[in-house]
């Protein structure tokens, strides 16, 4: 077991580890530091803040697995209704600095029904195989066929790495995934790099609505797994030259067979324009004062081809649906603009759009908090400011 | 109908404040509450007992303070609650947590639903749900976000996707993760919070659920975390001023080339 | 200040507390710009079990007194004076039953408004008898196992919403005051029926409407202790409820204050947050001094009621008149220190001032809580 130690004779008290502990674990006590061990995850950071060498961190015991048998990247392809979707070209391009760094193959895994000419496809994206299982019951994501056939193939082709999309999708499918390969998953991660030396995958996500970051490794576990962000990385490149190879598998049927029966998939037309996809948002808060506010906003959005977006305060007045809520209980964003209205800036809502390029912010309040991270900023009615808005960019996209 | 609703205690995040210096979050002081996806589920738990009858156990994995957000929960209408604590799961990455919560729900034995927030507001990973479900080896719903139907055999339930929403039918025992669009959570009780106040929650340690030494806390989990950093603050950009018009005219001339 | 609350008093403060912020205060301007009744915060209000804080456990209830129906009226009406009444006039309507009732009477009604299924009202105003309730005009004519009623009730709070309605009526109109005799009339009792709303200057949130009796026919079983005893139970009830009104008074002072307080460290003017002129402190300070003088005053007195006290009508009067003054002059300081922008609708403040006037007028206005409490000085002077 691991375990971590606080060398009396060399503590002196000085309280830089409490302040380095992200997980608020070690308090002081007679001028000594204490860890509540309830709280610690062994994460090592109060380890390298300490300058009197008094933490003493032991990991593990026991000799290192043999991995090596474990090669090659793979990426969950991702497709609804018989198409790629575009995280999936974003984790090619990433996969295949991966795959270079180790200096080995990048596989794309795809699973549908009719998906021949799309497996084609991911050879232009990058891929040097593609894993296809065709087979109507894959037609459509269910968790049980999906698990099992991925499970499969793992086992066989023992893979070192498998990143996937951290889309509703695939938080779902490779959590599973990972508990029976008895593989690390890691969630949500905006940065993958590798260490040459170990052959790890080094995996930097987010913590606490992005105001922490953490790098996670997988040191004694095959695959390495790791969900990705949407519009983190860049989607690959097509080059219509590539040819991947086609490794079709086939399962007997029961691999195929499923508890749970989808009855219908229901697409909430316009409304639910896909916050995650969108390059640009425009989102109304509190300060839009109702539905008449939140059509302004809507206006704005629909001239510049945008989704619209909400803070929690306006979806909690009923103004507009929680689909479109950004923030803590609602969707993490990360577009290219994202203009937000009449919106003060709360870390909840902070936290789920704050990665994106360009932020734009207009409120009356001088002191909102959002202003704090917008890259332009504007104190001013958003009642006359958004009309305004909505003009000039029809003017200058001539629309 | 037994329903069993797993739960998470979390820094508040209203409280969670920066440090201006050090840019680190400032923990102390900070309340623990119950993570607010849970709430949904605590909720439906509830609901559903109201709807079917049986009864409502909630479930956390935690140090003993934990307690506190059980008996939280006993307010809101929970039947019984279960805190399972112990040394040996410091460290417990997902893998471990859902093996540990899988072991304690095998000891509290059948269940029909097994109900949990999508994900926690502090590790926000989301994989906890689906790695109980696969450790029970029974089918899991994710994100969903309105059980339409539901009997002692099967249930018919909404699962949200980013396109709108799939129709699933299930039979039970199964596992959701669900999401906020599925209620409004309702106020604690008074009769509720003296009943909480009274309440014992059951206490179990690794050895009371019967799980493997191996597969608990640190030793259990594939993952380590080997550095924790405070990425650079997003800085405040440039405030444009002038009249309405002006204003609007120079942004949009900004933001041309990203709009087009 | 630490009122030394007990436990389960603070439980409740909080609870009625966090509901109130969460709850009443994003829809406050809603039901007053709407007028409609608040029947989604009677829910739940209902559910959290604060109906019942007041009733006995036998009935229901949490086994608590009048300071606790005081702390729930008083976080309520922070948000909202309105919908707090919906609260409020049901604790009126239900008071004559839990005093005066017979043991049938508490078993049958109690246990419903303890769990908020049933909201009650209480019926004595009518046109032509305000301050001077002895000249009610409303019969109640006995007929065999049956009273038979007639008349028109004017401005009952929770009229239409409530199901249960504590009615006083004259059985003997040769005995005047001592001819009045209090009754429970249901909802849906043919005979009775409810004029149209009332459109007010603030509290509109609460429902008010009149009560019309045509050949009414209620069980004989509905009477209130015995025929005569009307006037003493109206103002028996009123003893235990004017702490109520004046809690309702304190947290609308309260509610004012705050905004006003936060209000006044962010305007700013002449380069610095208004706050920070001596004036507005001292108004500031006059408020928040005026305010708990108020509650300490309400909470003593609800402690007061609860102790069993033999006599509480002079100090309940004290508590109604002092808090309900206070209440209008911190309502309209607060209107004053947001300036124009407190005179807008827009601004939440002016509701306070319209909300506040009305604890100076009902349950016996500031000028007939001054007579009792005269009267009760004089009467004990004499004794002396």
């Amino acid at each position: 077991m691991a375990s971590i130690t606080i060398l009396l004779d060399n503590c002196t008290g000085c309280t830089l580890c409490v302040k380095a502990c992200p997980f608020g674990a070690i308090h002081m006590a007679n001028r000594k530091a204490v860890i509540d061990m309830a709280k610690c995850t062994f994460c090592g950071a109060c380890v390298e803040a300490c300058k009197f060498s008094a933490i003493e961190l032991k990991k593990e015991a026991g000799g290192k697995k043999d991995l090596s048998g474990y090669r090659d990247v793979w990426v969950f392809c991702e497709q609804k209704k018989g198409a790629v979707q575009s995280i999936s070209f974003e984790l090619l391009g990433e996969g295949r600095k991966l795959a270079d760094k180790l200096g080995v193959k990048l596989a794309a895994v795809l699973l549908g029904s009719g998906m021949e000419a799309a497996a084609a496809e991911l050879g232009w994206r990058g891929a040097d195989k593609v894993y296809l299982v065709d087979h109507p019951a894959l037609k459509s994501y269910q968790d049980d066929p999906y698990t099992e056939v991925l499970v499969k193939l793992a086992g066989e082709y023992k893979p070192e790495a498998v990143l996937c999309g951290a889309t509703t999708i695939g938080r779902s499918l490779v959590s599973r995934v990972a508990i029976k390969l008895n593989a690390g998953l890691t969630a949500d991660c905006t940065g993958l790099d590798i260490d040459p030396k170990e052959r790890l995958l080094l995996q930097t996500r987010p913590a606490f609505g992005g105001n922490i970051m953490a790098t996670i490794i997988t040191p004694n576990h095959r695959p390495q797994m790791a969900t990705v962000r949407h519009k983190v990385m860049k989607e690959a490149p097509v080059d219509r030259t590539r040819r991947a190879e086609i490794v079709r598998k086939s399962y007997p049927e029961e691999v195929f067979s499923s508890r749970t029966r989808l009855l219908d998939i229901v697409e909430e037309i316009g409304e639910t324009v896909n916050l995650s996809e969108a390059d640009i948002i425009v989102s109304g808060g509190r300060g839009m004062g109702g539905k008449e506010g939140i059509a302004l906003v809507a206006e704005l959005a629909k001239t510049l081809g945008g989704a619209v977006g909400a803070s929690r305060s306006a979806v909690d007045a009923d103004w507009i649906p929680y689909s479109h809520q950004v923030g803590q209980t609602g969707k993490t964003v990360c577009p290219k603009l994202y203009i937000a209205c009449g919106i003060s800036g709360q870390i909840q809502h902070l936290i789920g759009m704050q990665s994106s390029k360009v932020i734009v912010a207009v409120n009356k309040d001088p002191d909102a908090p959002i202003f704090k991270i917008a890259t332009y900023g504007i104190v001013g009615d958003v009642f006359e400011l958004l009309p305004a808005l909505t003009r000039e960019f029809r003017r200058v996209l001539n629309k | 109908m037994h329903i069993i609703v797993c739960i998470k205690q979390v820094p508040n995040t209203t409280d969670v404040r920066i440090d201006p210096v050090t840019n680190t979050l400032i923990r102390e002081g900070v309340e623990s509450v119950i993570n607010p996806f849970d709430a949904y589920a605590i909720e439906e738990a509830v609901r559903l007992r109201e709807r079917c009858g049986g009864r409502v156990t909630v479930l956390t994995m935690g140090p003993p303070q934990a307690e506190n957000a059980l008996r939280e929960a006993i307010g809101l209408g929970c039947d019984e609650a279960v805190l399972v604590s112990d040394r040996k799961f410091a460290g417990s990455d997902t893998w471990a947590t859902s093996y540990t919560l899988a072991s304690a729900i095998k000891k509290i034995g059948d269940f029909d639903v097994i109900l949990c927030g999508k994900q926690a507001s502090d590790g926000d990973t989301a994989q906890v749900g689906p790695g109980i479900s696969t450790h029970l080896d029974i089918p899991q719903v994710t994100y969903v976000k309105k059980i339409e139907e539901i009997s002692a055999e099967k249930a018919k339930v909404e699962r949200m996707t980013e396109e709108g929403y799939d129709v699933v039918e299930t039979p039970l025992p199964c596992l959701f993760t669900v999401v906020k669009e599925l209620n409004t959570p309702r106020m604690p009780s008074l009769k509720g919070m003296l009943r909480a106040k009274s309440a014992k929650p059951l206490k179990w340690t690794a050895e009371d659920i019967e799980a493997d030494p191996a597969a608990l806390g640190l030793d259990g989990s594939p993952t380590r975390v080997i550095k924790i950093f405070t990425p650079e603050p997003r800085k405040g950009g440039e405030m444009l001023k002038g009249d309405t018009a002006d204003v609007a005219a120079e942004l949009a001339e900004l933001l041309k080339d990203i709009a087009l | 200040m630490d009122y030394l609350l007990t436990e389960q008093q603070v439980m409740i403060r909080d609870l009625a507390r966090k509901i109130a912020e969460e709850k009443i205060r994003p829809v406050a301007a809603h039901y007053d710009e709407t007028e409609e009744f608040a029947w989604p915060i009677m829910k739940v209000l209902a559910d959290s079990d604060l109906f019942g804080v007041y009733l006995p456990e036998q009935y229901g209830g949490l086994g608590g007194g009048i300071l606790d129906m005081c702390l729930v009226t008083e976080e309520l009406s922070k948000a909202c004076g309105g919908i707090a009444l919906g609260y409020a006039g049901t604790g009126l309507g239900a008071l004559p039953i839990l005093l005066h009732g017979s043991e049938e009477q508490k078993k049958k009604y109690l246990p419903d408004i303890a769990a908020g299924k049933k909201l009650a009202a209480f019926c004595i105003t009518e046109a032509e008898a305000g301050s001077d309730a002895g000249s009610i005009k409303t019969t109640a004519r006995k007929e065999g196992g049956k009273y038979i009623l007639n008349g028109t009730k004017q401005w009952i709070t929770n009229a239409g919403e409530a199901e249960i309605y504590t009615v006083i009526a004259s059985t003997d109109k040769s005995k005047g005051v001592r001819g009045a005799s209090a009754f429970v009339v249901e909802k849906g009792t043919k005979g009775m029926e409810f004029g149209k709303k009332e459109k007010k200057l603030g509290i509109r949130a609460s429902a008010t409407r009149e009560v019309i009796f045509t050949d009414c026919e209620i069980p004989a079983a509905n009477l209130i202790s015995r025929e005569g005893m009307g006037f003493v139970i109206a103002l028996k009830t009123f003893d235990c409820s004017r702490p109520g009104v004046a809690a309702q008074a304190v947290g609308i002072a309260q509610g004012a204050l705050d905004h006003a307080l936060d209000y006044s460290r962010t305007r700013v003017q002449f380069d610095q947050p208004i706050s920070a002129f001596q004036a507005v402190q001292h108004m500031l300070a006059d408020m928040g001094t005026q305010v708990e003088a108020a509650r300490a005053l309400v909470y003593a007195t609800a402690r007061m009621v609860d102790s069993g006290a033999k006599s509480v009508a002079k100090e309940s009067a004290m508590a109604k008149l002092f808090a309900s003054e206070v209440a209008m002059k911190v309502a309209t300081d607060a209107v004053q220190i947001f300036g124009g922008y407190g005179y807008m609708r827009d601004y939440p403040v002016e509701k306070y001032m319209r909300d506040a006037k009305i604890t100076q007028i009902y349950e016996g206005t500031s000028q007939i809580q001054r007579n009792v409490i005269a009267a009760s000085m004089i009467k004990e002077a004499i004794k002396k």
